[in-house]
């Protein structure tokens, strides 16, 4: 590595938004924490409005935190070694996200593979099966479980099929729209990030429809571990779709008011590469919930 | 190596970083690598002694057979919360705040890579412990599953307070996260001009490879804990066999996290300790290359051993044969460090200074821990080990006379380059000398109460173990307040009283940092050193 890069070494100023996102966290954890607990004793409690303190300061903080460093950054302070940085950093985030949903995966996994094999006879769990559960038949997707929930196969046909083609449809466009920075083509930029974004709206809005219709049909949060992953993992990668569009909305207001050039960009780089991420996750959810 | 220093233009922020902000502000705001990395220590220090303070009161109910000063269920609670804060509140973020102090020294950067980034990460923990020890007192009480928090206790037999439990440790994980992002990208990108791979100082090594094993694996800690949250609040049956899950699921990944977990704990000790033998034997330190490949062999095997913690739940043999001979494996790596600090230690000229001291101590003890979990590792045996006292004993040699020794062998060997004034000798050898003795009267008999079958985690025994229990249990008060002694001689050293020190501090001391002034000044390198 040459002398040069190093010689505008930046380190930043103070920040009041680091303690202000601490405190955000704290109002968070502390609400939704009591908020869960008085929701299952049926109590009215204070919890909510905790969590709403704690999500309206995580927001300011975040937009507080956010416009510093792009005024930081528009007004060059920041090197190609900080730039480098911000890009492990992020890159290393993603990795962290993707052990997060290997977690949920792994427990998809192993209850099709061992846990449900394994309540239905298989092994050498012969009386597992005979004497704690009768009659247990064990099938995935698992419509019956051992105690006698019942529920409904979501289908891969219908919206699931439709919502992967929008979400793939939406990494090529958003692709199309970095390729347009790169090129300094403003006008393509615009257009192929704002379908990006209009891509991800419809998805989601397709999710709900989804939800609305799994739970007309019986499929729930509890009915059983069919259910449970299907929640937690569509649902789980549903709010990271969200925050995936959230970050595009910010990065098209921040085009329409020129920022960004072909090679100073990590804000955009950032967020397609989540988006990326989120449509990848999509992919496997897609096998291994609904089609496998 | 020497450091050549050449004026760079800094930008218009220059005022701003000569001189340390005073007062609350400092501390709050901060993004100064020192600032974070004491910060991180302190509260390190504090919630050891917390920690510490509850396991007085385990040892003082287990003083006598019989229940005698707390009830059950609250016994329960100390030991759940003594091991959540001594993992995630007091080993874990002592090597951060170490990592905050020394990488960015050792490889000549002038902070670390996101120092905003990293006043978050720290300033989150201090109020994840409030919401989990404000947990204690809530009605039903705290968590009283155990640091493992083991499906179905955790979820149908535990207080209403869990919820708090789980957001407490999502945060700790966000932190931890965080936290190695910036470390592995300091790392990464941050070295100064000839600091190429293989000439980083083995601590800046170590930390690398937990960083990753850190970010690989907290997240499944925060998947498992959720879903510990859905099933005790929302319904879902991923622990619940009536719902086609499976409690012994939750020990598959939450050990998938766990055993990484415990590396993270001891490979910066790794570090450390391969600092300072090198310097008080004063000699290079023996088969660096092999210390850095072992040490990525012991994070790789890291992946693949955790159910030995499990061989009692019913695995097929296949898969206990395979997780005991990955287990045994990773003794081969470990082997070859320990053998490496007594070869570098073979013929050096070696004077015994209090860091010296505790870093042999580790060598030895640490040692006892690895062979117990040697025994540990073996199928068929551990059937008779699981769940006793055998057990405890096994972890807490590796976590105190391993983990902890090391932190505190780090605190002696840095701390007159952090304020600048050599420690109180006097202290610091009765401290090192207490907690020597005191800790092998506390853990060495849990050996035999734990062979002979005394189960963990409970508050009353059989009879026959009462003469031990209260041997250890004098060894733990003793370890406890030999403790303060430690705590009388860092509050002296960090109000500077005592001899300055000089830039080296120590003869044999070599490295980066050993070349700036003490106290190192509030920022190292404004420009790059050269290293050669």
């Amino acid at each position: 590595m040459a002398q040069e890069e190093y010689q505008k070494y930046y380190v930043p100023e103070q920040s009041v938004w680091p303690i202000v996102g601490a405190v955000a966290l704290f109002l968070i954890a502390v609400g939704a924490g009591n908020l869960t607990i008085d929701i299952t004793n049926g109590n009215e409690g204070y919890g909510q409005w905790v969590l709403l303190a704690g999500i309206v300061t995580l927001i300011v903080m975040v937009t507080g935190w956010f416009r510093n460093q792009i005024h930081e950054s528009m007004s060059g302070l920041y090197s190609d070694q900080l730039g480098r940085s911000y890009r492990q950093g992020m890159a290393w985030f993603i990795f962290s996200e993707v052990m997060f949903f290997a977690a949920f995966f792994g427990a998809l996994f192993y209850a099709r593979t061992i846990a449900i094999p394994w309540l239905g006879g298989a092994s050498n769990n012969a009386m597992t099966n005979e004497v704690l559960w009768p009659g247990f038949e064990a099938v995935w997707p698992l419509l019956q479980t051992p105690g006698g929930i019942e529920s409904t196969q979501m289908g891969w046909f219908g919206l699931p099929l439709v919502n992967t083609m929008l979400l793939l449809t939406s990494s090529v466009t958003c692709h199309y729209a970095h390729v347009g920075l790169e090129q300094n083509k403003r006008k393509q930029l615009s257009w192929m990030l704002g379908l990006t974004i209009l891509l991800g709206c419809v998805f989601l809005g397709l999710q709900v429809e989804e939800y609305i219709h799994a739970y007309d049909i019986g499929l729930t949060l509890d009915s059983g571990m069919y259910g449970n992953t299907f929640f937690l993992l569509t649902g789980f990668h549903g709010m990271h779709v969200t925050l995936g569009t959230v970050i595009l909305i910010v990065l098209w207001f921040r085009v329409q008011k020129g920022h960004f050039t072909p090679d100073n960009h990590f804000a955009f780089q950032a967020g397609s590469w989540y988006w990326h991420f989120v449509d990848v996750v999509w992919v496997m959810l897609f096998f291994f919930v609904y089609i496998l | 190596m020497s450091t050549a220093t050449e004026t760079a233009h800094h930008g218009e922020h220059d005022d701003h970083h000569h001189h340390a902000p005073a007062g609350l502000k400092r501390w709050l705001l901060t993004t100064n690598h020192k600032d974070i990395g004491t910060l991180y220590l302190w509260f390190s220090f504090i919630m050891f002694l917390t920690g510490g303070a509850m396991a007085m009161v385990i040892r003082a109910e287990l003083f006598q057979p019989g229940l005698q000063i707390v009830d059950p269920n609250f016994f329960n609670q100390m030991t759940t919360v003594h091991g959540l804060i001594m993992v995630f509140g007091a080993v874990m973020p002592a090597f951060t705040g170490l990592a905050n102090w020394l990488i960015p020294m050792m490889i000549g950067a002038p902070d670390m890579a996101l120092p905003r980034m990293n006043n978050w990460s720290f300033w989150i923990l201090p109020f994840a412990f409030l919401i989990l020890l404000s947990s204690l007192f809530m009605e039903g009480g705290g968590p009283a599953f155990g640091w493992t928090f083991y499906a179905p206790l955790s979820t149908t037999y535990s207080s209403d307070s869990t919820a708090l439990f789980v957001f407490s440790v999502h945060i700790m994980g966000i932190s931890s996260i965080m936290g190695a992002i910036n470390v592995i990208v300091t790392i990464w990108n941050m070295r100064a001009p000839g600091m190429t791979w293989m000439k980083m100082p083995m601590f800046v090594w170590t930390w690398l490879i937990t960083a990753f094993l850190l970010i690989a694996v907290m997240p499944v800690l925060a998947g498992v804990v959720t879903m510990v949250l859905t099933d005790k609040y929302f319904g879902t049956s991923f622990f619940n066999a009536a719902g086609g899950g499976d409690p012994v699921m939750f020990q598959h990944i939450f050990w998938f996290f766990g055993h990484p977990e415990v590396y993270i704990m001891i490979l910066p000790a790794f570090g450390i300790i391969s600092h300072i033998i090198p310097t008080f034997a004063r000699k290079p330190l023996f088969g660096y290359a092999s210390m850095v490949y072992a040490t990525a062999s012991i994070a790789l095997l890291s992946f693949i051993v955790w159910a030995h913690h499990m061989f009692t739940t019913g695995m097929p043999v296949a898969a206990e044969m395979f997780f005991m001979f990955a287990t045994m494996l990773i003794s081969v790596p470990t082997g070859v460090k320990v053998f490496n600090w007594v070869a570098t230690m073979w013929r050096g000229s070696m004077t015994f200074e209090i860091p010296m001291l505790f870093a042999i101590a580790f060598v030895v003890l640490f040692t006892i821990g690895g062979l117990s979990g040697l025994m540990l590792a073996i199928t068929p045996v551990d059937f008779q080990y699981h769940d006793t006292y055998f057990v405890v004993a096994h972890f807490h040699y590796v976590l105190v006379t391993g983990a902890v020794f090391s932190i505190m062998a780090a605190a002696y060997y840095w701390l007159p380059k952090w304020t600048g004034v050599m420690y109180d000798n006097t202290l610091a050898k009765w401290h090192f000398w207490a907690s020597l003795v005191s800790v092998n009267v506390l853990f060495f008999p849990m050996h035999f109460v734990g062979l002979a079958g005394m189960p963990r985690r409970i508050p009353d025994y059989a009879l026959q173990f009462a003469d031990f229990n209260k041997w250890i249990s004098i060894g733990g008060f003793a370890f406890g307040l030999s403790q303060l002694i430690f705590l009388a001689l860092l509050i002296k050293a960090c109000r500077k009283q005592g001899e300055p020190a000089t830039s080296q501090v120590w003869d044999g001391a070599e490295g980066l940092e050993w070349e700036i002034p003490s106290p190192a000044p509030y920022h190292t390198f404004d420009t790059p050193p050269l290293i050669k």
